[in-house]
């Protein structure tokens, strides 16, 4: 690589709204990873993502089709901004998105571009609907669900699993239900925005715990935050939250990547019980949107997997530092129409 | 009676559990009783500088002492 030339890496997740995407914390992360010497290449879905308009967060942005659009329209894109940019690493950051990238991988490597991302196995093994095998297949604990297609089933589900239920969407949103009433207008609403299956999980209560890890794709995490929610919304994302001190929780994650040899970064949704026990509630397959309190901490997850991703080996941290909070909030960017103009028509700002 | 090892403390009486995130303020006659079970000194040794030091009986100490303990297990803060 040439030292003189910044390192151009791009980055999805710009959406920095309530319900955050990772990117705009990623690239803080990669900044003070890398200083000056970088150039981060902004992919965007939506028109308002504000990372589109934070000039120095993004140096330049582009919108890329929708997951659903489909493989070849996404290649054909990042081949367009690949020939302007000359991409040496992308970093993708939504969940929704990752089983493209995950496919694209060979093509992206052939034309020159770097991901660090798990494989298909890994990304398909802790999905939610087979969250409660994969706990049980590598000994971890995760509450016992059903996958359900028919409301009917959810009176069997109340059979097995008690009140309160947990009914939970395809990919996002989890409604808790004390009435089999509750838990069918939460079938018909999730099924409604994300489709079948309904996943219908254990209540388990508890605190709520998160843990960023890093793996390195040969069974060693690199890299583990756990990190305890403070302040949550009505939509359960933690807008302040406060780096933790404790073993159980590092073990655990340490497990969890030796047993799925886990490649890139994480997310542990963790609920720890007043007897201690956690119990991992999701695994997101990405770095969660607070992920620059790890380089806060001491351990600069984005920076260590683009290092990853461009050919180091990292040994993994030690040390970190538990009492760190972030704590977000609200700013009001102010652009421009022509700005808005510029990523409306033509795609890029 | 111990503390956890890495429960921290401030003379201003702040307490920080870095195992569960929760903070607690201690008043500033228990931030000096913490400081004191941080320095390893004896509950009797405790007992006997705040008899010393303050206008309290020694019946009144040994109840608010039973009652600042239980505060202390509820916080999650003493060595098992």
């Amino acid at each position: 690589m040439d030292s003189t030339k910044p390192l151009v890496i791009a980055v999805t997740g710009l959406n920095a709204i309530d319900s955050p995407g990772p990117g705009v914390a990623v690239i803080r992360a990669l900044r003070d990873g890398f200083g000056s010497n970088i150039r981060i290449i902004g992919l965007s879905y939506e028109t308002l993502e504000p990372g589109i308009y934070l000039h120095d967060v993004v140096d330049k942005t582009y919108q890329i089709p929708y997951p659903s659009a489909g493989i070849d329209a996404l290649s054909s894109r990042l081949q367009y901004i690949h020939a302007k940019e000359n991409l040496q690493l992308l970093i993708p950051n939504f969940d929704a998105e990752l089983y493209n990238f995950i496919k694209l991988g060979p093509t992206l490597k052939n034309m020159g571009i770097s991901t660090f991302l798990p494989t298909m196995e890994q990304f398909e093994a802790r999905d939610k609907i087979n969250l409660y095998q994969f706990g049980q297949k590598h000994g971890l604990s995760v509450p016992e669900d059903r996958a359900i297609y028919s409301v009917h089933d959810l009176y069997t589900c109340a059979e097995k699993l008690g009140y309160p239920l947990v009914v939970k969407g395809k990919f996002y949103d989890a409604i808790v239900a004390y009435t089999m009433e509750q838990a069918q207008k939460a079938f018909h609403k999730l099924s409604a925005k994300w489709g079948f299956p309904i996943i219908v999980q254990q209540f388990i209560s508890g605190t709520e715990i998160n843990v960023a890890v890093l793996g390195d794709g040969n069974g060693n995490a690199i890299s583990i935050i756990p990190m305890r929610k403070l302040y949550i919304t009505d939509k359960g994302k933690a807008w302040a939250g406060i780096t933790l001190e404790d073993d159980t929780l590092i073990e655990l994650a340490k497990t969890f990547v030796a047993a799925t040899k886990w490649k890139g970064g994480c997310e542990l949704e963790i609920m720890r019980t007043a007897t201690g026990q956690p119990f991992i509630m999701e695994i997101n397959p990405r770095f969660p949107a607070w992920i620059y309190l790890t380089a806060a901490s001491g351990q600069n997850q984005p920076a260590a997997l683009a290092k990853m991703a461009l050919g180091e080996t990292l040994e993994p941290f030690t040390t970190y530092t538990s009492g760190k909070i972030f704590i977000r909030y609200a700013w009001d960017h102010i652009t421009d129409i022509s700005e808005f103009q510029q990523i409306s028509g033509l795609g890029e700002l | 009676m111990n503390l956890k090892k890495n429960i921290a403390t401030s003379e201003a009486g702040f307490i920080f559990n870095p195992s569960t995130g929760d903070s607690f303020s201690a008043n500033p006659m228990a931030a000096e009783i913490l400081m004191h079970i941080k320095q390893g000194i004896s509950i009797e040794a405790i007992k006997k500088i705040v008899l010393e030091k303050y206008d309290v009986d020694a019946s009144q100490l040994d109840r608010d002492w039973d009652d600042f303990t239980i505060q202390l297990k509820e916080g999650n803060l003493l060595e098992n």
